[in-house]
């Protein structure tokens, strides 16, 4: 009688097993680690807008203010939506036939809000204060890029509880004077002015728990 | 009476006492069918199993306000069936590590379920805290993994200590209960009829072959094993205390929880192996290998750590006393006498004046003696950490916040759902896996040692 349970070739199984209990670790901790990162789930997301809107033509090269449109930013939590007549102040002459415009001037007819699609969208047990950011500092494209850039915009950061942390531990990097906030291409005027406008300033940006989970 | 006709009974068949150990534990796992007994534990073992996983379902669906816990009892049956379990699992480890080292030989008759049952109850304490962390889908948030939340557990709480002592406990405890079972396993797959068996067994076997130097190897691990899981056995009760300990609140700011805990850890250990230890005999047909020596031995253990409990009792009263602390002296006022005097007082009598039948010979031979006094004590160790938990929280020391906790059905179900789940791994365990460490104990077997007739 045979006295082995398993043909020959299952010796091999030993070496495959320590290839793959070598392997498979590593594997597995580097796909853990990119999959399921919100740099690669959440960044990147750019939803279709229901007007082809950009912010490449009104922001960049007309010029236009970040507040104009989101003229609630430095004044509250939320930084609001423009209604359809703030699109209007201009649209009511200037290309007042074009096609793109169509759905803008039936909500205007019709006084139906157009449906913006929310790009930069926090969970909702998050407390998120745009003007807290924005008075003390913090510029717009620190977390939202080059919107003057983006023809339809996406959302470039992670929006992570540990990105937002990385900003509250080490805000230096990430101001400037408020009036510059809304200033795209705004640059530093020497590499220390962050810290020293920090200290100036006193910005102790909070880490506790209740400053946004209230 | 057709249970005469298990095969159980008979005496096992063999030309030297080697090849009788050996029959008496495989026809266990090999013959068609287990005793009956067997079939009707495991379909109340099975239906509790039921019971665990519809409470878990419901506490899923509904969230933790199924529980009792209230203000000012936040931790209540969670607690303290995590705490029973993990006491449970003390005895295994005992037996295996320190025992083994101690060259305590007769543990080899018990060794091998003792750790099972280890495992097992390891597994049920394992659930409780993630069942009662409030958002039960996120367990893996006790464990420091990095995230996209920069967050980590708080590294100065007891309560992660307790993360890494029982993950390692579990890790250690099953290591070694796998590789003691190699040789056994080696030992049922020659003995096996059928492919399936043959090819199951011979994996779990991982090519055992019985040479000397793989003899050779298997001791040295064996013993490098049971050095690492003897501080273990120290370690895993004592950080378990510690969640009560570090904290401030009068009845756990004690200095004699670690070794405390440990006692009745063992204690209870002891107690629920007796529990399994003497019905398994009875169905399988063991009591040449588990005799009652070895059940006296383990009765002794029970005496001894019980009266160590019974003084850890004691002294908690007169540190109370002599620290002269009005807090502390209320709480334990409060533990005889207040509205929790009667789990107190289980307590007392299942702990402490119970296992005092066993200073009778008499008594500690009698198998179903020991059961009965095992399953008191088993009853009597939940109390305990009832008492701890309850009585401390719900009398702190503002009167105004006092309290009264009473748990809910879903707290019991819980509860006696997680016997479902011991009980039927166990009873898997008794039929599937070598239960007795046959190659141990013929190590230590007369016959072993050059005597050469077997009626040593």
């Amino acid at each position: 009688m045979n006295p082995f349970t398993f043909p020959r070739w299952a010796n091999k199984t030993r070496q495959l097993a320590g290839v793959v209990i070598g392997v498979a670790p590593v594997y597995l901790t580097a796909l853990v680690w990119y999959g399921f990162s919100p740099k690669t789930t959440d960044a990147g997301y750019q939803p279709k807008q229901p007007v082809a809107y950009s912010h490449a033509l009104h922001a960049g090269q007309l010029g236009i203010d970040c507040r104009y449109c989101h003229n609630t930013v430095d004044r509250a939590a939320h930084a609001a939506s423009p209604p359809t007549e703030t699109c209007m102040n201009c649209h009511a002459r200037v290309r007042k036939d074009s096609e793109l415009l169509a759905p803008i001037r039936q909500s205007a007819e019709t006084g139906a809000p157009v449906q913006w699609a929310k790009v930069h969208d926090l969970p909702d047990y998050v407390y998120f204060n745009h003007s807290a950011h924005v008075t003390r500092g913090v510029g717009c494209v620190s977390c939202h890029g080059r919107v003057d850039r983006m023809a339809e915009v996406a959302q470039l950061e992670s929006l992570s509880m540990g990105w937002c942390l990385d900003c509250h531990r080490n805000p230096a990097p990430h101001l400037r004077p408020p009036a510059e906030a809304t200033n795209m291409s705004w640059q530093a005027p020497s590499p220390t002015f962050g810290a020293e406008f920090k200290k100036a300033n006193n910005i102790n940006p909070p880490e506790d728990c209740s400053a946004c989970h209230r | 009476m057709a249970m005469a006709q298990s095969p159980f009974d008979l005496a096992p068949q063999g030309e030297n006492a080697f090849a009788r150990i050996t029959h008496n534990v495989a026809r266990v796992a090999e013959v068609s069918k287990p005793p009956r007994g067997w079939y009707i534990a495991f379909g109340i073992a099975l239906s509790l199993l039921s019971v665990f996983g519809v409470s878990i379902g419901w506490l899923f669906w509904q969230g933790i306000g199924i529980f009792g816990n209230m203000n000012p009892v936040f931790w209540a049956m969670p607690i303290v069936n995590f705490v029973f379990w993990v006491g449970i699992g003390h005895a295994g480890t005992l037996i295996s590590a320190i025992l083994y080292l101690l060259r305590q030989n007769w543990r080899t008759a018990i060794n091998r379920f003792a750790e099972a049952m280890t495992i097992f109850a390891v597994i049920c304490a394992g659930i409780f805290p993630g069942l009662h962390v409030g958002r039960p889908w996120l367990p893996y948030w006790m464990f420091p993994l990095p995230n996209q939340m920069s967050m980590w557990p708080q590294f100065r709480s007891p309560l992660e200590w307790d993360v890494f002592a029982v993950g390692t406990y579990f890790t250690v405890s099953t290591l070694f209960w796998y590789m003691g079972m190699i040789p056994d396993f080696g030992t049922f797959r020659d003995r096996s009829t059928t492919k399936v068996r043959k090819m199951v067994y011979g994996l779990l076997a991982m090519g055992w072959r019985g040479s000397s130097r793989q003899w050779h190897r298997y001791e040295r691990a064996y013993l490098i094993l049971a050095a690492l899981a003897t501080p273990l056995v120290l370690s895993v009760h004592s950080v378990v205390s510690f969640d009560f300990a570090t904290a401030q609140l009068p009845g756990w700011h004690a200095t004699i929880f670690p070794p405390y805990f440990v006692a009745g850890a063992i204690f209870g250990g002891f107690a629920m192996v007796v529990t399994l230890a003497v019905p398994a005999r009875q169905f399988f047909g063991l009591k040449r290998i588990i005799t009652v020596g070895h059940l006296e031995l383990m009765a002794k253990i029970i005496l001894a750590t019980g009266m160590m409990v019974g003084y850890a009792y004691s002294m908690e009263f007169f540190i109370a006393w002599y620290g002269g602390n009005d807090y502390e002296m209320f709480t334990f006022f409060n533990r005889a006498l207040g509205p929790y005097a009667w789990s107190y007082w289980c307590m007392i009598f299942c702990n402490v004046v119970s296992p005092q039948v066993f200073w009778s010979k008499k008594m500690r031979t009698n198998p179903w003696v020991i059961l009965g006094v095992g399953v008191l004590v088993n009853i009597g160790m939940w109390f305990e950490r009832f008492v701890i938990v309850i009585t401390s929280l719900s009398r702190d020391f503002l009167p105004s916040s006092w309290g009264y906790y009473k748990p809910t059905f879903w707290d019991f179900s819980l509860l006696a759902g997680s016997f479902g789940l011991f009980f039927t791994l166990f009873l898997l365990f008794c039929r599937y896996l070598p239960m007795v460490a046959m190659a141990e104990v013929k190590a230590f077997h007369p016959s072993a040692h050059g005597h050469g007739d077997e009626h040593h």
